[in-house]
């Protein structure tokens, strides 16, 4: 077997180069050969978006927002239309129509791509993951959200209240839910960019949940069963309902900390997240007070 | 005085590719190639060493020849190779007893570069898109393979705390697409029938082979400290990598999968493990640019990694496989010691 070269042969010393002992010649193999080119064949990027696919889905929801829910704005100047910034808004509804709202609105309106943080339930899950993702949708990780907001200085959109906000029912309606842990403000210090508070009226009339069945969505592993007012239309079930949507942005939220730290103070984040929260809540209740009509506005 | 290299795993294929590239290399005076098995590239220069999976022989060899450098690379990463138990005892017992004989008493290893990969990162819907090499994983391992990793990663960092004189480098590669190497995607790629998990189009990032040698003699080279991810540039869907291969998709059901490939993988046609279909519903993406600020450039992007491979395919297609170098032991000896080759002579030719 072959031994060790220092104690293997005799004519070898310790300090000898194995290549001085060694006649073969063979080409050389480490030479770089010319980087191949990109031979891109479809559009979706590293967030897993399609431009492609936005496009049709632009095309298929605008109706909607038009002619269905006739969304309208209030304050939308105050959106910048350059640099980062997070956008933060209520939530609710079963199949809440408040995301595609606010992300179409703000792309056709001020025609700047927004990215929706969302829940990674919509990862998980098959089909509707993937065509999340490609129409835009972002897995609402913190460090995903610092590239968008940091990196690509683009709009990120969160519901604080996540799921708590989807899943309550039609009697606790235009009441906001905790905002998660404040990791939202966490990630605006982070980035260095402003908040910017949405609030929305209309959308718990779109799909009021009347009900939820906790033992069926643990049997079928969602994170909550709604029985809506939607379903008495039997195949119409996913349609929500026609209800005027109105959009206010509130003032940016600025943060007076310095970007990128590893820790921010636990009180400034929880006491930001608070205010943001009644601040979105007050709107909330302005708006209803002058609402006449649940589908005229 | 040049380096003196110590290379385990030299009869896998990464081994013997660092070792080539390490002969290229005139700064490096010895190479001694360590592996159970007879190395299966040409060789010039670089002494094979049979030992054991356990290296026993290692502090020996230390000792003998002063080595400075140890690049690990005999870390099975691919579960369809061996069984749990030889990969276990490879990986975790092997690199335990490597690191034990490197941080011995008057050790002369100064630069160690271990071969890890991003396996240890896992795959969920929970992921964010770039794992930093500071992340730890979301979903706890589940495959024995990324238990195995996670174990041997353990160790190397006990043992980069213990020896701070040893500058390591931890190489976490993501996956690996080229021409040579087999893997259980590049034979996914090459069925009639691709497999992919219906519902899901995962992120995929890859890394050329070329790349990832490159990447180990930047990190010996400058002697790197700390992990550093390596990884192309830039991600692809699953289903664009399956169609510059020009093939066809078919859908796996998305839960179940392990039993709905059972009688493909008795055929021996398809073998998925589960870390790799895990990966083909999740994807997996990690962050490369640690690795470029430290100075790497790397020749491939993600999508040319995978035309690299097409190419490959379409040649195989054509010509078959390249017949793989056998290694004599006894001509190898000749050529190397005997007293009867005239080097001077065989210097000029």
């Amino acid at each position: 077997m072959a031994d060790d070269p220092t104690t293997g042969s005799d004519d070898t010393t310790p300090g000898t180069r194995t290549a001085e002992i060694v006649p073969l010649r063979l080409p050389p193999v480490a030479e770089e050969p010319e980087p191949v080119h990109d031979p891109r064949l479809g559009d979706v990027d590293e967030f897993g978006r399609s431009e492609r696919v936005r496009e049709v889905a632009r095309k298929a929801y605008d109706p909607l927002y038009r002619n269905w829910f006739r969304a309208e704005w209030d304050g939308l100047d105050k959106i910048p239309t350059s640099g980062g910034a997070l956008l933060v808004a209520n939530h609710a509804g079963a199949i809440p129509s408040d995301a595609p709202v606010i992300m179409h609105g703000i792309e056709t309106e001020l025609d700047r791509p927004v990215y929706g943080l969302a829940d990674q339930f919509f990862k998980g899950a098959p089909f509707l993951g993937t065509l999340w993702a490609r129409g835009g949708g972002v897995v609402g990780h913190p460090d995903n959200a610092y590239r968008v907001l940091r990196e690509r200085k683009e709009l990120a959109l969160v519901f604080p209240e996540g799921t708590k906000g989807t899943s309550k029912t039609y009697n606790e309606r235009y009441r906001l839910r905790r905002f998660g842990r404040g990791g939202f403000v966490e990630i605006a210090m982070r980035a260095g960019v402003p908040i910017i508070p949405i609030a929305v009226v209309g959308n718990e009339e779109a799909m009021p949940v009347l009900f939820k069945l906790p033992s069926v969505a643990k049997a079928v592993g969602l994170p909550y069963f709604p029985i809506t007012a939607n379903m008495a239309f039997g195949p119409l079930a996913l349609l929500p309902f026609p209800a005027k949507f109105k959009l206010r942005v509130l003032d940016p939220i600025t943060f007076d900390v310095p970007p990128d730290q590893p820790r921010y103070s636990r009180s400034l984040i929880m006491d930001e997240s608070e205010r943001i929260r009644q601040e979105i809540q007050e709107a909330l209740f302005d708006m209803l007070r002058q609402r006449r009509s649940v589908w005229f506005g | 005085m040049g380096r003196r290299v110590l290379i385990t795993g030299l009869g896998t294929f990464w081994g013997g590719r660092l070792a080539q590239a390490m002969e290229a290399d005139p700064d490096v005076d010895v190479i001694i190639g360590l592996d159970t098995r007879q190395p299966r590239v040409k060789l010039e220069r670089t002494e094979y060493v049979r030992s054991d999976e356990n290296y026993s022989i290692l502090s020996r060899i230390v000792r003998a020849t002063g080595v400075d450098t140890i690049a690990h690379m005999f870390l099975v990463v691919d579960s369809t190779q061996m069984s749990s138990r030889l990969m276990h005892e490879i990986n975790v017992i092997g690199t335990m007893n490597l690191l034990a004989a490197a941080s011995a008493a008057g050790s002369t290893v100064r630069t160690v570069a271990v071969k890890s990969t991003a396996l240890v990162y896992g795959s969920s819907p929970n992921d964010p898109y770039w794992f930093r090499e500071s992340d730890s994983r979301v979903s706890p391992p589940r495959s024995r393979v990324e238990k195995n990793l996670l174990e041997v990663e353990s160790y190397v960092r006990d043992f980069a705390r213990d020896n701070p004189h040893v500058r390591l480098s931890l190489l976490r590669q993501c996956n690996v697409l080229g021409p040579d190497l087999e893997t259980p995607l590049s034979k996914a790629l090459r069925l009639p029938l691709v497999p992919k998990v219906a519902g899901y189009d995962p992120r995929f990032q890859l890394v050329h082979e070329r790349d990832v040698v490159r990447a180990f003699m930047f990190a010996l080279r400058h002697e790197l400290q700390g992990v550093y991810n390596i990884a192309g540039d830039g991600q692809l869907p699953w289903s664009e990598i399956t169609a510059l291969a020009g093939k066809r998709g078919i859908p796996m059901p998305p839960f179940g999968v392990e039993a709905a490939t059972w009688p493909l993988r008795r055929l021996g046609l398809v073998d998925l493990p589960p870390e790799i279909v895990t990966l083909l519903t999740y994807g997996r993406g990690i962050d490369n640019r640690k690795f470029k600020d430290a100075g790497f450039e790397y020749s491939y992007t993600t999508a040319g990694a995978v035309e690299a491979f097409v190419q490959s395919l379409r040649l195989r297609a054509t010509v078959g496989r390249r017949p793989e170098y056998q290694y004599e032991d006894d001509v190898e000896q000749f050529f190397r010691h005997s007293p009867a080759v005239q080097r001077d002579q065989a210097e000029d030719a």
